[in-house]
Parts: structure tokens; sequence; C-alpha cells
């Protein structure tokens, strides 16, 4: 407060507020919320020691990341000048180009692991159903704005066909944890919405009785990670394995953790998938119980200002892509650290800037980017 | 209106979103709290297990084998090595899908259906730690061509190994014995931890009966290990100490020597230093290559060697029983002499058979009319049967049983290795206990000459013709010379006396003249006579009684089968015996050339045609 608190500073370039020209109000300038950089900057700081360790060392690797982080913090920037205005008008147009580009990946996608996921223009590499990431809650908060809430059955059964379309085409690529993860940010922007408690129920009745078809569709190693779910000591050096080397590393981490890099679980290679999928088991098993509870702390932080944003937010439209977002954030943190915990079935989710990979981190740091637009565009009326 | 409502609904919708954001944020830090629970499970309830699985994930106690001891024969050849070789183990915990593994190592390296059969039969046998053998011996292609995609199988290693070669092969088998895989029988009585890392042990001769000092003592390191079994670094290491070498008695040359004397001969020889009871040689012909046995001989080729007639896996040296024919005669003069029986000058007229008093039966002498008059000097050296029958008689079958146990027969000579046979020297105790007949006097008389049920390995007839030579003060025949172990310690085996056979030096005058005499003219091995060095010896001959269950196979040649076998006895030079030795061979009259070849080798250096 002390070095541009000066409240007699008679200029102002853009000759808004001249008087309360603070700290606070050159964020906003920029559309920077600082609360949640900060929060950012501790994880993905966090995620860069763990990933170190994760790769051995590896300092390509990290570098790379931190190419990636700096690109995704980049994006995030962008996108927190474009006013929401802008994104209630684009995104009906995004939505469907996601869409189609899904469909292009079915028919023309590269195969990378098994499953038709990649979609390549040539010039770039990506995974359509990352934009729909974002896409769903926001065209749903779109959609939902325009009519009055609570939603009724006939805007349900609309909404329920954009999360549907898109969570199916991400499906059958297969990329079961994403689909997951669309359906989820979808599911949010309804919850907050103010969808009714006895639909809610019904939902869960009906996903529930959706159960035994669901596994019928379902690919035999998908099939395989529900059974070892279930019951990780039934083929501890097949399918178990993962869980079983996640929860022995985490377990043997205790308190205080085995310290940096001295984990002997990842290091020896115990512990599958250690620099992505699994990273949280490297984080128990180095910096132990203290360390996963700062971590996910961290996660809370981000997940906090968001929900406080969207609180804040003016408008209907705001409010739930703010909201939405956010909660989905949670859910994909949540989802991994389950898997990773043994207390969810192993979906194929990243932990959300902490894994290593690339695509994911443009399209979280985007969603920041929008979240961070809402609180700092809004029209200083009340 | 429209207007006012549209109001009023954006703010019941703010309280509705409010109130929905309440509960989100409830349910997220319900979730939260879960996450934290399940850590606080995780790692302060459970956390003892979790640290000890996580340690067993990663450190193993990986045995290391200690270097078999090497044997080397007296004049230090080494007749027992330790060569490397290189084979493909698996970790039985480190692979997932064994049966897949292996097809796919197949494809890269042929396994055998014996290789596979055995490799799963240790895969049963296998401790947690061990790795289990797959594929034996590894030549430099599948060495290459393995390496090049060991990345396609973690928990199959390639380890190097040092397996037993001997380099005299058949040659020293009788002695040696060899080493083969341990199995189930082995596992019972050796102590499993000692040998957890040791794939070999002695299953015959000296590397059976020293065992304990060869094998040495295992060694450990705890290892540090990655997910795929590669060992990261080595934390503890104790090493194994190496087992003890000896230096037998043998000498591998003259052994070499006795194998080819024998030639195509199936036979036995034993030469002992009567000075000291070190087993010079020790061999049996035919053989066979005790190589094949370390690595788990093909069951076809063990059957070859099995069905062969020539009985090759026999060691005729300690386990072939012979009658000793006219071998025995030496012993009842002795005997005879010294209990008062006959005195030298006793006389009898022989007119080429012998009749028992009161019976009809005809035992004849093996010459046609007779040898005329005869003393004991000059019944030994023509061997003269009706003599013995009548001295045997005279004396009866209890000295005749005295004086053979006197001279080591009846009982295993005690040699340091275990498969020793104790051959038999008949008595009515035991016809009565055996045969359940009383004994006869004609038993008696066929006694007197070597025949009836008398039996005697060859490594006791040159035991005995060596307590002879030593005039009664002979020594207990022994393999090993010293052993030294890793320290560099060594222990000399010392000289075991046997019991002494008191003689008065008169008798032992006469006895060493006539057998002297029996290689000189008119003598029955007068063939064999005028070496450069003085030899007293003994030849016999008896009817083929070991081979009667031979004989029912319709494959081998009757006749062949129907010959005599003959034997000699013999010690040289007389005034200062240096070898005692004994020679059988089978089916033919060769024993006493045998001898002779053998001695010259010794004695002369002249090589074996």
């Amino acid at each position: 407060m002390t070095f541009l608190s000066n409240q007699y500073r008679p200029s102002n370039i853009l000759g808004a507020k001249p008087q309360h020209l603070s700290e606070r109000s050159l964020w906003k300038r920029f559309h920077i919320d600082p609360f949640l950089l900060t929060a950012l900057l501790i994880l993905t700081g966090m995620g860069l020691a763990i990933l170190y360790s994760a790769s051995n060392g590896n300092k390509d690797l990290v570098m790379q990341q931190i190419i990636r982080l700096g690109l995704a913090y980049v994006v995030m920037i962008i996108v927190a000048q474009i006013s929401p205005d802008k994104f209630k008008l684009w995104v009906p147009w995004v939505f469907i180009a996601g869409v189609l580009l899904l469909i292009a990946v079915f028919v023309a996608g590269d195969i990378g692991k098994g499953a038709r996921r990649w979609l390549d223009l040539g010039f770039i590499r990506f995974q359509p159903s990352e934009i729909m990431k974002l896409a769903i809650p926001i065209f749903l908060a779109w959609y939902l704005q325009e009519r009055s809430l609570p939603p009724t059955y006939r805007h349900l059964m609309a909404c329920a066909l954009i999360i549907a379309i898109p969570v199916g085409l991400t499906a059958i690529e297969p990329d079961l944890g994403t689909a997951i993860m669309l359906a989820c940010a979808g599911a949010c922007v309804l919850f907050l919405s103010g969808i009714g408690w006895r639909l809610i129920i019904v939902l869960f009745a009906l996903a529930a009785a959706a159960t035994p078809l669901l596994w019928y569709k379902m690919h035999d190693y998908q099939r395989q990670r529900v059974l070892t779910f279930l019951n990780p000591e039934s083929d501890p050096l097949g399918a178990g394995y993962h869980i079983i080397q996640s929860k022995i590393a985490i377990g043997s981490g205790g308190i205080f953790g085995k310290g940096w890099l001295q984990g002997t679980q990842s290091h020896l290679n115990f512990l599958p998938e250690h620099a992505t999928d699994f990273i949280f088991g490297v984080c128990g098993e180095e910096f132990g119980l203290v360390g996963g509870t700062i971590l996910i702390s961290a996660f809370m932080l981000i997940v906090g200002r968001g929900l406080y944003i969207s609180m804040q937010a003016q408008d209907t439209f705001t409010r739930l892509v703010a909201g939405g977002l956010s909660m989905a954030f949670f859910f994909s943190m949540f989802i991994n650290i389950g898997m990773v915990t043994g207390i969810l079935p192993v979906v194929g989710v990243p932990l959300p800037l902490v894994s290593y990979g690339g695509t994911s981190m443009v399209t979280l740091m985007a969603s920041f980017g929008i979240i961070m637009s809402i609180h700092t565009h809004r029209k200083l009326l009340a | 209106m429209a207007k006012r409502l549209t109001m009023k609904d954006k703010k019941l919708e703010r309280q509705l979103f409010l109130s929905r954001l309440v509960i989100a944020m409830f349910l997220i830090l319900a979730l939260f709290s879960c996450l934290i629970a399940r850590l606080v499970y995780l790692q302060i309830i459970q956390h003892d297990m979790y640290t000890t699985l996580s340690q067993k994930n990663q450190l193993t106690l990986v045995p290391i084998p200690p270097n078999r001891g090497l044997i080397y024969d007296r004049k230090g050849v080494l007749i027992a090595q330790n060569v490397p070789v290189f084979s493909l183990e698996v970790v039985p915990d480190k692979v997932k899908n064994l049966k897949k593994t292996i097809a796919e190592i197949q494809t890269i390296v042929p396994i055998s259906d014996d290789e596979l059969k055995a490799f799963y039969k240790q895969l049963k046998q296998h401790r947690q730690f061990d790795t289990v053998p797959l594929k034996l011996k590894l030549d430099e292609n599948q060495l290459a061509r393995f390496y090049v995609n060991q990345y396609r199988f973690p928990g199959i290693i390639v380890g190097a190994q040092m397996i037993r070669y001997y380099p005299l092969g058949a040659n020293m088998v009788d002695v040696l014995g060899y080493v083969g895989r341990i199995n189930e029988q082995d596992l019972a009585t050796i102590n499993t931890t000692n040998y957890s890392a040791t794939n070999f042990i002695g299953k015959l001769g000296i590397e059976k009966s020293y065992e304990s000092v060869l094998h040495g003592t295992v060694g450990y390191q705890q290892v540090e290990t990655d997910a795929s079994g590669h060992i990261v670094r080595v934390l503890k290491r104790i090493p194994p100490i190496p087992g003890s070498s000896l230096t037998l008695t043998i000498d591998s040359g003259l052994q070499t020597a006795a194998m080819q004397a024998l030639g195509q001969n199936n036979g036995a020889v034993v030469v002992i230093n009567p000075q000291n009871g070190d087993v010079l040689a020790m061999a049996s012909n035919p053989a066979y290559d005790p190589n094949l046995f370390v690595q788990g001989i093909p069951q076809t080729v063990y059957q070859i060697l099995q069905n062969d007639p020539n009985r090759p896996l026999y060691n005729r040296t300690i386990r072939g029983l012979y009658p000793p024919g006219s071998t025995i005669k030496p012993y009842l003069a002795i005997e005879g002499l010294s209990s008062g029986t006959i005195t030298p000058s006793f006389r009898i007229n022989d007119p080429g058979y012998f009749m028992l008093p009161n019976s009809s039966h005809v035992y004849r002498d093996w010459k046609k009319g007779g040898h005329g008059i005869v003393d004991v000097s000059k019944a030994i050296t023509v061997s003269c049967d009706v003599f013995f029958y009548t001295i045997g008689v005279k004396m009866g079958i209890t000295r005749i049983n005295y004086i053979m146990r006197d001279f080591g027969f009846g009982n295993p000579t005690g040699i340091d290795v275990d498969e020793e046979l104790g051959g038999l020297i008949p008595n009515p105790e035991w016809k009565q206990r055996i045969k359940h007949q009383p004994w006869y006097p004609g038993d008696t008389v066929i006694t007197s000459i070597g025949q009836g049920f008398n039996l005697v390995t060859p490594l006791q007839q040159a035991n005995g013709v060596a307590q002879i030579a030593m005039q009664g003060h002979g020594y207990r025949p022994h393999l090993v010379g010293s052993i030294r172990d890793t320290e560099g310690q060594v222990t000399f085996t010392q000289p075991q006396p046997a019991p002494v056979v008191n003689v008065t030096p008169d008798i032992w005058t006469l006895i060493f003249t006539a057998m002297q005499n029996v290689l000189k003219p008119g003598g029955t091995s007068a063939i064999i006579g005028n070496a450069p060095y003085t030899i007293a010896g003994k030849s016999g001959t008896a009817q083929v009684f070991s081979t009667h269950g031979v004989l029912q196979d319709k494959n081998v040649s009757l006749a062949k089968n129907l010959r005599d076998n003959s034997l000699f006895i013999a010690f040289a030079p007389v005034e200062n015996p240096q070898i005692a030795i004994a020679v059988v061979v089978e089916n033919s009259l060769d024993a006493k050339k045998t001898t002779r070849k053998i001695m010259d080798y010794y004695f002369e250096g002249t090589p074996i045609q």
C-alpha cells in the first residue's frame, strides 16, 4: 500500500477513478486477480519441485514443463483481458467448432496409446476434448442465462444434449477420464443453476441403473480398472499393481515424508506413471502427510478464490461460468488424488497443473484467465 | 412490469445460485476432508505396514555362491576345475507372465524340453529371493542375441556361473565322481541356507565324500533393486568363503596309463603305495565322461549308458565283486604256516585231483595230471589247487575267514569315497543266515582256491597285496593327500596304519620268494618276468560269477561272457615295495600283461601301447 498509495497523484491515463489509483486497481487494469495468481504460482511451483523428483532429476523434462507453464500463464493473461461479453458472443461458435473437431478426431485422428484422441492440424497437434472442457460449461451458462432459473425440464433436456454429445464423442475415442471430467463440468454448472433436488436424485438413480449398460460398453482395460479398484490385491502384479504401489508410496511417506528426491518407490520405478497420473504418489512419499495436505490446500485456495469470484459476479452467466469452472477444477483434483490414494477407481486423469503434460495445462490456465476476466471486468454499479 | 419481473428474477436467481454455491462449498469441504482423512489413514495409521512393504520392494538379499574347491592330483595337475558359463536365469517374482515370456525367449534362444522340465521342477523348489536357471551354457551367439533383446524381458537375467569341469574326463571319473544339480533328495540332507546360491552338489566319488570341504560357505549381499529386478546398488556384502582345494594321492599319469592298459577290456586297476596307503590309480574300464552329468545329462544319453552291456557306469574298482580265484592262495599259505597247520617242508603228492574223505566228489587241479610233489612255496609258484584244497580243509573255514579279514577282505577298506562295497568272505554262520543251508566241507574246499562264495573288490585286492608287501604293516588306502583351505592352511592326511598281521619274518621271506618265482620260468606268470626291477605277484583266474545276471541278456555274446576273468596281484620292487597293484580283467586272460604294462609305465616311463 505504500508505493502506489499516493492519493493525491493527479493523473490517470485511462481516465477512470483518478482518486483511487491503488495497488488493487493496478492489478485490475491488467485484469489480473493477484490472489488467484499467487495461489496458482504456489501450486505450480510445488508441482515443478515434485516433477523434478518424479522425473529422476531430468532437467530437460522440467524445462519443458516450465515452458508449457509459461505459455499457459501467457494464455491466462491474454484470456483475462477479454471481456465476459465477448465469451458470451463467441461461445456458441466455439462449442459447435469443438463438436465438429471431436467428430473429425473420430474420423481422422491420430492414434496414441491405443486411443484416438489427437487431431493433427499440421502446425499443431491437440486434443479437441480439451476445448470442450471450457466450451461445455460456458456454453451451458450461456444457454441458461437466457432462460430464467431454475431451468424447466424442456431446457434441461437441451442441457443434457449439450453435455451428452461431446461426452459421448470423447468416451468412444476412448478417453473415459476426460469424458468423466467433461460430464462433471457440465453437471457442476447445472447444479449451480439450481436444478431441483428431485431431479438430482433421479439423475443419480439413472446413472446407477445405467452402470450395467456402461459395463457392457466398456473396453476390457476399463473393466479391469473397475475390478481392480474393487479388489486391488486380486492381481498384485497385474492391474492392481498401480494402486498397490501408489498406496505403498504414500503410506511409506508417513507424516513428514522421506525427503525430496529420497522416494524409493518412484526413483526405483516401483510407482508407475509417477511423472504423470500418479505424481501425487511422489508428493505423498517424499513430503508425507504435511506436504500432501499443503498441496491439496493450495488447490483449495484456488478453488475457494474461484468460488468467491463467482459469488461476486454480477450476472448469471459469469456466476455460472466462474462457479462451474472452479468446481470442475476441484473435481479433477479430487478424482486424481482419490484414484492415487485408492478411494476411487483408476481413470486416466492427470493431477491438474502438477502432472507432466501440456494440453490440459493451457486449457486450465485459460479457465483461470476467464475467471480473472469475470472478476476484473465487473461494472461498478452497486 | 416485465422489467420488474426480470429484476426480481435476477435477485431470485442470485439467491438460488448463492444457496447452491454454499451447498457446493460444503460438498467440496467434505470431499477435501475425505482426502485428508485418507492421507491420515495411509500415512499415519498404516504407515508401518507400508514402510515394510516399501522396503520389501527395494531390498533384496542375494546369496553369492562360494567357488568350489579345486582338485589336483599328487603332482599338481588340475583334475577338477571351475569354468565360467553364462546362463539365463529367471527372477520368478519379477516376471509377470512366465509362460509367455519363456515362449518369447524361445524365439531368441532355443530351450529344449529337458531344460524346460528341469526349470519347472526347480521353480517349485525355489525360495522367494532365488533366481532359477532356465538355460545353462549359453554360447556367445545366444548371449549376444539375448543382450540385444534384454529390455523386453524384465526379470530375466544373465547369470555368470562357475561350473565344474573335469579336464581328464572319463579317465578320472572313478576317483572324482562328479557334481550335478541339486535335487529334492539332496535338499533334505544339506543346509539349504548355505546352498542358497549353489546349483551343484557332489553326487559321487570324491566330489560327494568331500562335499562339505569342497563347497565352502555362502556369501550374501544386500542390494537395492528397482522394479524390474536390476540391482541399483549394493548396500552390504558378506563375501563367500571358497571351498578348500584337495590334492589327491592319485597320479593322473598313472591313472591314464591304467585306463590305456585296460584298453578294450572291461576291468579294473588299483595301484597303492604300500608305504602309506596312497592310492596312486583307481581305474575302471569302460568309463564315461563326468562332464555330461554336470549340466544334467539328457535322458537318452543316460539310457544308452545304463543299457550298455559293458556297464560303463559301474565303478569296478570299489564296487566290482569278483571271486579272487588263485590270488587267495598267498593268504592261505601265510595262515597255514603261521598257525602251524603246515610247515615249510610240508609236502603233498598232487595227482591232479582232490577228494574229501567219505566222499566221491572229485575236485580237479587246473593242471591235468597234477604237479607231483609240491611244498608250499612251489604250490604258490605253480598255483597248485590240490595243495590248497588240502591245507584249506586242514585249517578249516574259520581260520580262512580270520586270515582274509586280517588282510582287509570282507569289509570295506575305509577308503575316503562313499560307494565302496565290502565284498564277501563266507563262513558257516553267514551261509546259514543268508542261504539257510549248513556249511558243507565242500564249501571249504572251493573257498580255498578263491571260488565259491568269495567276493572281493579290486581295491581290497590291492590293499591286501600292499599289506603283504609291507610284511603285515599296511595302511588304510586313501585318495586325498592334503586339504588346503582358503587361508592357505594345508592339512595333510596322516597314513592310517591297518591292523598288523603278525607273522614271523621267515614266513614273509618264503612267501616273497614264492611270489617272485611266479614270474620266473616254471611259474604261472613267467610270461611277464624278466623285468628290470623285482616283482612279486600272484595270478588268478576265476569262473565268471558276477556275470550270471548279464548272461540273461540275449544281446551279449555268450562266448565272450563265459570266458574266465583273470586277476593279478603284485608288488614291486620286492626289496623296497613302492607300488602294490591289483588288476582284474573280465572275460580275458590279459591281467598279467596289463599289470606289467602299468609297472613298466611306473618304473620305466614306458608309454602304453
